[in-house]
Order: C-alpha cells, then sequence, then structure tokens
C-alpha cells in the first residue's frame, strides 16, 4: 500500500501550524528565564540550572520518551508482540534507580560545576584517559540516536503524502538554528507544547480507537489470531526462550538509559536534588503513556491495516481512524517529538565535546564564554553529521549503531556511578573494564549479525540474553580484578597522586 | 525503606511469574495489565521512600 499517493492538505496544514509555533517559541526561548545564554556554558548548555520539578518532568519526559519510540515501540509489538513490550518493564525500573543515584550525581555537579559525565568522572578520579573514554561513548552513541529522531520524523512527513528529502532537511536547519541561538532553554520551552499534545494524541487514542474497533478484548483477539497465523516467535505472551532475554533487556536498557548524554543534561539542568527525587516518583506518568502506545501495534490488526514497513503502523492506523486534521495533529506532535530529543541530543554532545575534548586538549585556558561559543559551533556540527547519515547512508545502518550505541554506553556505567558511592575502584581499572566491555559486546553483537543477544552454554543449557548487560558484568568484573592489581603494584596513597 | 526500591526490580524482571493470559482485565491479558499496575505501584514505592527519608540540608 502506497503512503505517499497525495499531500494530505489539512493534515499538512494542522501540521505546518503547529511547527510554525514551536519555531517562534524555539527563537523567543533565549528571553526565557532570561540569562547571559552566551557568556557561559551553564547558560547555553543547561539552561541556567535552574529548571524546577516541573519543566525538569517536562524536559526529561520530553528527551526520554522520544518521537521515535512513538513509532518503533508499536511497529516493535506489532511485528513480535509480547516481547517489544519489555520498553514497559525498563521504563518502570529505571526510575527506582534514578531516584537512589542522580541526586548523589547531581549534588557532585552543583558542587563542582560540572557540566557533562566525563566532567564528573575526571572531577572523582583524577583520569584524563577515563574522561575521554566516557565522553567519546557519550558522543558516540548520541549521533545515531539523533539520526533516529530524523527517521521518526521522516515516517509521518512522509505519511501525509509529502515526498523527497527537503522537508526533513528544511524542518532539521530551523532546529539547528533556534538551538544555537537558545541552547537547552529552546527544547525546555518546546516539551511543554510537545508533551502535551503527545498526551492529547495518546489519550483520543487509546479511547476512541478501541471503541471504533470493539474494544480491548477484540484488539487483543485480532492481535492473537494474526500471530497463531503467522507464527514464529511471536504471541501476545512471551515464549519460554524470550523470558531472559526480556527481562535482561530491560535491565540493561534501564541502567543505560541515564548514561546518555541527553538525559544526564536534564539531570544537571535541575534545580536541586529534590527536583530529581520528585521527577522519579512523577515520571512513570509517560511510562504509562507508552505502555498504551505501544499496544497501538494491536491496534493495527484489529483496524486491519497493512504495512510494507512496520515503522508505518502508527502513521497508517491515525490515517485510517482519525479525521483529517487530528491525524494532522498526531502528526506535528511526533515531529515535534523529535525535535526535542533531538535538541538535547545534540546540546549533551556539544557539552561533551567543549568541557572533555577542547577544553582538556586545545583549550585548557579557555573562558566560559569561549566554552559556550565552541558547544554552539559543536551542536551545529553534531545536528549535520546526524542529517548526513541519513541522507546519505541506508537507514539500517542508524538502527544498528543506535543499537550498538546503547551497549556502548551502558559500559560508562562504572565510571560514572561507582564513584558516587564508592573510591575502591582505581581508574586505570575502570579503563580496562570500559575497553573490554566495549570489545567484548561490539564483537558478540556483530558477529551475531547485530542482533542485541548473546548465548552462553552452562551445563549443557544455553542462555540467551543481551549482550550489554553481559558486557556491563565483564566490564565490573575486570574493572575489579585490574583495580587489586594495580593496588599491588602502586598503591594508592603514594602512587596515585604522583601520577596525576 | 530503601529496600522498597528493589521490590520493581523484583515484581518486572522475574518474567514467568506473570507471563500469562488470564486472569484478564478490562480485555487486557494478565501479562499487560501486571506490568501497567506497576507503573502506578512504582510512583507510590519511591514516595514512601522519598517521604521516609531525611531531607536535604539547605543549598
Amino acid at each position: 500500500m502506497a503512503l505517499a499517493d497525495q499531500i494530505e492538505w489539512v493534515s499538512l496544514s494542522v501540521f505546518i501550524f503547529f511547527f510554525a509555533l514551536v519555531t517562534v517559541m524555539g527563537f523567543f526561548a533565549a528571553r526565557w528565564k532570561a540569562g547571559p545564554v552566551n557568556e557561559h556554558l551553564d547558560e547555553w548548555g543547561l539552561g541556567g540550572r535552574q529548571f524546577g520539578t516541573w519543566i525538569t518532568w517536562f524536559l526529561v519526559g520530553g528527551d526520554f520518551y522520544t518521537a521515535y519510540t512513538v513509532i518503533a515501540v508499536p511497529a516493535l509489538v506489532y511485528a513480535v508482540g509480547a516481547y517489544g513490550f519489555f520498553a514497559l518493564p525498563y521504563t518502570v525500573i529505571v526510575y527506582p534507580f534514578v531516584f537512589a543515584v542522580m541526586p548523589v550525581l547531581w549534588k557532585q555537579a552543583h558542587a563542582n560545576g560540572h557540566v557533562t559525565a566525563a566532567d564528573a568522572v575526571y572531577g572523582t578520579y583524577n583520569s584524563r584517559g577515563l574522561e575521554l573514554a566516557v565522553a567519546m561513548t557519550g558522543m558516540v552513541a548520541t549521533m545515531p540516536y539523533i539520526a533516529l529522531q530524523l527517521i521518526g520524523m521522516g515516517v509521518v512527513i512522509k505519511a501525509m503524502g509529502v515526498g523527497g528529502e527537503l522537508p526533513l532537511v528544511a524542518a532539521f536547519i530551523i532546529l539547528a538554528l533556534y538551538t544555537y541561538s537558545s541552547g537547552l532553554r529552546a527544547p525546555a520551552l518546546i516539551a511543554f507544547v510537545k508533551d502535551i499534545m503527545i498526551y492529547i494524541v495518546v489519550l483520543v487514542a487509546v479511547v476512541v480507537v478501541p471503541a471504533k474497533l470493539g474494544g480491548y478484548g477484540a484488539v487483543f483477539a485480532a492481535a492473537n489470531d494474526a500471530f497463531t497465523a503467522k507464527g514464529g516467535a511471536t504471541g501476545l505472551i512471551l515464549q519460554p526462550a524470550q523470558m531472559l532475554p526480556y527481562a535482561t533487556l530491560a535491565l540493561g536498557s534501564a541502567l543505560a538509559a541515564f548514561m546518555y548524554p541527553h538525559t544526564l543534561t536534564g539531570i544537571f539542568a535541575s534545580k536541586s536534588a529534590d527536583t530529581i527525587r520528585k521527577n522519579a516518583i512523577l515520571l512513570p506518568a509517560y511510562t504509562l503513556l507508552l505502555g498504551l502506545i505501544a499496544l497501538l501495534g494491536y491496534m493495527a490488526y484489529a483496524a486491519h491495516i497493512k504495512v510494507s514497513s512496520p515503522n508505518d503502523v502508527v502513521p497508517m492506523l491515525f490515517k485510517a481512524l482519525f479525521p483529517s486534521w487530528f491525524a494532522g495533529f498526531a502528526f506535528a506532535a511526533i515531529a515535534i517529538g523529535a525535535l526535542v530529543p533531538a535538541a538535547v541530543m545534540s546540546i549533551g554532545a556539544a557539552n561533551l565535546f567543549t568541557r572533555n575534548v577542547w577544553k582538556s586538549y586545545v583549550n585548557p585556558g579557555i573562558s566560559h564564554a569561549g566554552e559556550a561559543a565552541v558547544a554552539k559551533i559543536a551542536s551545529l556540527v553534531v545536528k549535520v553529521g546526524a542529517l548526513a547519515f541519513i541522507l546519505f547512508l541506508p537507514t539500517q545502518y542508524a538502527l544498528d549503531l543506535q543499537l550498538l550505541g546503547g551497549l556502548w554506553i551502558l559500559q560508562t556505567f562504572p565510571a560514572l556511578v561507582f564513584g558516587l558511592f564508592t573510591r575502591w575502584f582505581r581508574a586505570e581499572g575502570l579503563l580496562l573494564g570500559w575497553a573490554a566491555g566495549i570489545g567484548w559486546g561490539s564483537w558478540t553483537a556483530w558477529s551475531n549479525g547485530l542482533k542485541p543477544l548473546a548465548t552462553i552454554d552452562l551445563g549443557g543449557a544455553s542462555y540467551v540474553f543481551y549482550v550489554g548487560l553481559g558486557a556491563l558484568i565483564l566490564n565490573i568484573a575486570v574493572a575489579a580484578v585490574a583495580t587489586v592489581i594495580v593496588e599491588l603494584i602502586l598503591p594508592k596513597r603514594t602512587g596515585a597522586t604522583a601520577r596525576s | 525503606m530503601w529496600i522498597l526500591l528493589l521490590v520493581p526490580f523484583i515484581g518486572l524482571l522475574w518474567v514467568p511469574f506473570y507471563n500469562f493470559a488470564e486472569p484478564s482485565l478490562f480485555g487486557f491479558p494478565f501479562f499487560y495489565w501486571y506490568q501497567l499496575a506497576w507503573v502506578p505501584i512504582s510512583s507510590l514505592l519511591i514516595w514512601l521512600v522519598y517521604r521516609g527519608r531525611t531531607p536535604d540540608q539547605a543549598p
């Protein structure tokens, strides 16, 4: 079924109206909660470190639950069923972790003026090598993530019958310009509009769509019939062999989620440690939304939607069941939902480049205004890089790299989190553990045809699990052993201070 | 109190405990409504820990 038969003018007009609205807001944002945006990286890159509970809720909700999520989670649920639902346990268990760990990180960052995860690691371990490892991992993992947001935006633009790559390029240039001029204030302000729009769309969808399709019972029954006909590793509940992959994917993703530069930027930009704690209690509201969004994948079966690519499930469902003006509103919500994370991701990556590459290696004496200037340019470079990625490379590369990115960013966990609670680990050990985790994880994923699962045989039984979590366990084990060895060769009190 | 933060991990990561279709609720198979129910339960548990802890010193 061709998506791009003809241009849907009503949808497109509504879409353009909301897109124009957030563009104006993006440029206006520089003056919101005004601060000297160009004089300090804390202003451009962290919005002045002043965001309270509600702004942080909208901002983190807006950049953690991305547009790509709205497209890809239902697509996966549509394709495989229960297994695609791992996003739900993942985004529940992430919050007890955020509650316990992130306020500690915030206090350390606030006391020492840290802007990035790599700043925090350098502050704890005084190791340029570990700082660079964390910074590079963050930047490399973020790039394909930005590219995915573009894919999400491209899917809805295509659904309105607008072909070609020009609209995507135009949208991205606009985004790049207001991020350049307003910094983190732009996505923080736009997140309000984006999140309210997404809530409206999803609440309408989860009430109206099942009503049109005969209720949730009918929706699940239609999906069950489809999976029974399809066979293979699909179904409304997990097959026994899928249980361990499901649980380990959820746990590994939850531990990785707040290692990314964009989520950490939301943490560092908060006003207080208590802001973060309250958000750990309030952010699960988005998870409820995500769980309902995931079910759109099943509603597609009940609505007899046929798609060539699972990513078209959500746009096709909206087009089939909503009047065109509301479909346009929903598409605008998804496209704006791509802008917010893309902006925060590019800011997070730019902060890393500025603080942990430029300041550490090129110009250690850089002024605060100089840092802001470098970061602004870096954010443009990052976005152009992501755009080029989408325009010139196959989409599959972005998906594969995003998958590897999750496994890579998870390997920064020991360096960033352990130091908040214990000083037992040594930088040399953590660096070696990071390298082992990245090396083994990438090699294993690569040799499995870029599937995120690894298999081990223990006592005749084979266990399949998320490769990122396996790499993290290896990482921690190597870090611990290497720490013991380094401690024997170079005891801390005498050796470490002299060597730094 | 902090032990409460581990409860969602047990409830959601031990998959054999909830990998069933029945009993369903409002048309949702058990697998789905059980996991969705953990969203408010987790919020509540975190809130209980939040209430029970000693507040930060004024910054």
